[in-house]
């Protein structure tokens, strides 16, 4: 296109006020129907133990099922969504999720497959399953893979697990674990969970782990390092390999945080950098969905070593096909029900086989080069507090704004005046005033200029209109909650009074 | 920014009032500001023992949430009560309603590490140019 970009703006169509559930409705509607009692004339309380019988029933709401459904529908259009609008969250919170997936994950013999199903009648799940894992060990470079994770940070919890079998079987679980400051904040938490100390590491002024310092904090008694990489600026740790070395001369693992994976994917392998574990967040890397709570799906790569601690069961193959093994005595057990969460597998499968080798690898460049062009048109308009060269998304601040005022929370806002949800920001912690962007791969040119040119007039707002920002957004449905007084005093309970 | 003259600060931008063998501890105008709407302060039993450096509670805003520690060693003599239906006196009122923990002073020498209003003011003019 030859024109310039135009800024879009929300505009707002019917949006209709909508009550509480409890607030609809009228005595005696209902949305179902129940066949004649065989009991005429018994009360209920004759016919269930007391115990099933709630005494107080008032209040409860009494709907048609077009009435719920209205109600729900127009909630849904207060809601943003990838599939309307361009996220600048990146894969952290939805990128875009391809239809297919949803299309494959609805074949009746993935839907209805019951998961007591005997292993003779379950070879499709069970190839795709096998099929998959061997996908990521081939994308990570890692031994083995466990899909029964459900969550990425329910990954990290079965990885620091495995660290703690392993180092046990060799007579010292260790008590201390390393974590960077710009770590997310699930790495801290599941190491603590599992028993562990941990202690922090200071990045150096580039954003980055220096070796140094891991050298000086290594010491008998630190099991591992938990790492992202590329980090949580966006940047690649380029001592990785030292550090990986450190760590491993002196007894200890390396557990890889796989959150920012869609950077590396077909270019380098977490698992020839010394990454002993990795968990792949399916919903971020291979497009499951995700926000609104999962389901989720974390499964871990892990280097031989771990290979008699992975959770049980393990999917094997043998010659008359694939079989579903049990008997694992130094197994951690099972960090999940069956098989995890089977329809995130059957779509990340999808994805993967759909792309293909030569697929996966242009998302990284894809979603590398998406940022890095934001990165340029914007660097003058928004302070770069790391201005190192960074992959797959790019971190701003609001030092430049803060001049007049405005804050990052204010452009945030801002944003959805313009049509857009905000990106991440205050996040990582090490950066006051965090704005991080993730465009991911998806995103045409178009779309980007127009975010661009969006971001440009909301820096020349914030010089000749910084009054206006404390207000905004002007056209959402809700401006501004008060998120403090919802901390503060919050109303967990719905009551008539 | 306020930073009274009067007080010791710590790099984890906390404050330290000295009075006889007791020091109030709270966080500086600069940190809540840093934090915003303060939504939950976590503090230790009075008769806890600390040491310095030691995290004793926490301070939770809603964009963050973040460790406080120890500035001295010694025993926390009082804690606010107050915090707990106000955490907002920390964003009002942080060198004095705002306070967090009274310590009885273990080691009158932890008191010589601490910062100068005129130090802390430089350190958080540096910490703004980031």
């Amino acid at each position: 296109m030859s024109n310039a970009p135009q800024t879009p703006t929300a505009a707002q169509g019917i949006v209709i006020e909508e009550p509480l559930l409890f607030e609809l409705g009228s005595p005696g509607r209902k949305g179902y129907s129940l066949s004649q009692s065989p009991h005429p004339g018994t009360e209920i309380n004759h016919l269930l133990p007391p115990d099933e019988i709630r005494e107080e029933i008032e209040g409860m709401p009494e709907l048609s099922e077009l009435d719920v459904v209205r109600h729900f529908t127009r909630l849904s259009q207060w809601n943003f969504s990838v599939d309307a609008n361009f996220y600048p969250l990146g894969s952290c919170t939805m990128k875009y999720n391809p239809k297919l997936n949803e299309d494959m994950v609805r074949l009746s013999g993935f839907a209805e497959h019951h998961p007591h199903t005997p292993e003779t009648k379950s070879q499709g799940s069970l190839q795709l399953m096998f099929e998959l894992q061997e996908f990521l060990k081939e994308i990570s470079g890692m031994d083995h893979v466990t899909l029964q994770p459900a969550a990425g940070a329910q990954g990290e919890m079965t990885g620091i697990l495995l660290i703690h079998a392993y180092l046990l079987s060799k007579g010292n679980p260790r008590k201390k674990i390393l974590m960077p400051d710009s770590a997310h904040g699930t790495n801290p938490a599941s190491s603590a969970l599992c028993g562990y100390h941990v202690v922090q590491i200071p990045s150096n002024d580039q954003g980055l782990i220096d070796p140094a310092q891991i050298d000086r904090l290594m010491d008998e008694d630190t099991a591992a390092i938990m790492l992202t990489n590329p980090n949580t600026l966006g940047m690649f740790e380029q001592d990785i390999l030292k550090i990986t070395e450190i760590v491993h001369k002196r007894g200890g693992l390396v557990y890889g945080d796989g959150a920012n994976l869609n950077a590396l994917m077909g270019i380098t392998r977490i698992g020839d950098m010394g990454i002993d574990l990795l968990h792949f967040n399916l919903h971020k890397t291979f497009s499951t969905p995700h926000g609104g709570g999962g389901p989720g799906a974390g499964p871990v790569g892990a280097k031989k070593i771990f290979e008699p601690f992975l959770p049980t069961p393990v999917i094997e193959k043998f010659e008359g096909g694939f079989r579903i093994n049990r008997d694992r005595p130094q197994s951690i057990g099972k960090v999940k029900n069956f098989f995890g969460n089977f329809g995130m597998l059957v779509r990340a499968y999808t994805y993967i086989r759909s792309l293909g080798p030569g697929g996966i690898r242009r998302i990284s460049e894809m979603a590398v080069l998406n940022a890095n062009y934001i990165k340029a048109e914007l660097k003058d308009h928004f302070h770069l507090p790391y201005p190192g060269p960074s992959l797959h998304e790019v971190v701003f601040n609001d030092r430049e704004q803060l001049k007049s005022d405005v804050k990052t929370t204010d452009i945030a806002k801002t944003l959805i005046d313009f049509g857009y949800h905000p990106p991440t920001i205050y996040f990582p912690l090490i950066v006051k005033g965090a704005l991080m962007i993730e465009p991911t791969e998806s995103e045409s040119k178009e779309t980007l200029d127009q975010f661009i040119a969006t971001m440009k007039t909301i820096a020349g707002l914030a010089r000749s209109e910084p009054g206006e920002f404390a207000r905004r957004p002007l056209k959402s449905k809700v401006s501004r909650p008060d998120e403090a007084a919802a901390a503060r005093k919050p109303k967990l309970r719905w009551t008539t009074s | 920014m306020e930073v009274p003259n009067d007080l010791l600060y710590t790099r984890e931008h906390e404050w330290v009032r000295v009075k006889d063998n007791k020091a109030t501890i709270g966080i500086t105008d600069f940190a809540q500001d840093q934090l915003g709407d303060v939504v939950f302060v976590e503090q230790p039993k009075p008769g806890t023992e600390l040491t310095r450096d030691a995290t004793f509670g926490v301070v939770e805003s809603v964009k963050t949430v973040s460790d406080l520690f120890a500035p001295i060693s010694g025993k926390v003599s009082a804690v606010n009560t107050e915090l707990e239906a106000k955490p907002e006196l920390v964003n009002q009122s942080p060198y004095s309603d705002g306070w967090i923990i009274e310590m009885e002073i273990g080691n009158s020498k932890d008191l010589d590490e601490l910062l100068t209003a005129e130090a802390y003011s430089a350190f958080i003019k540096e910490q703004g140019q980031d």
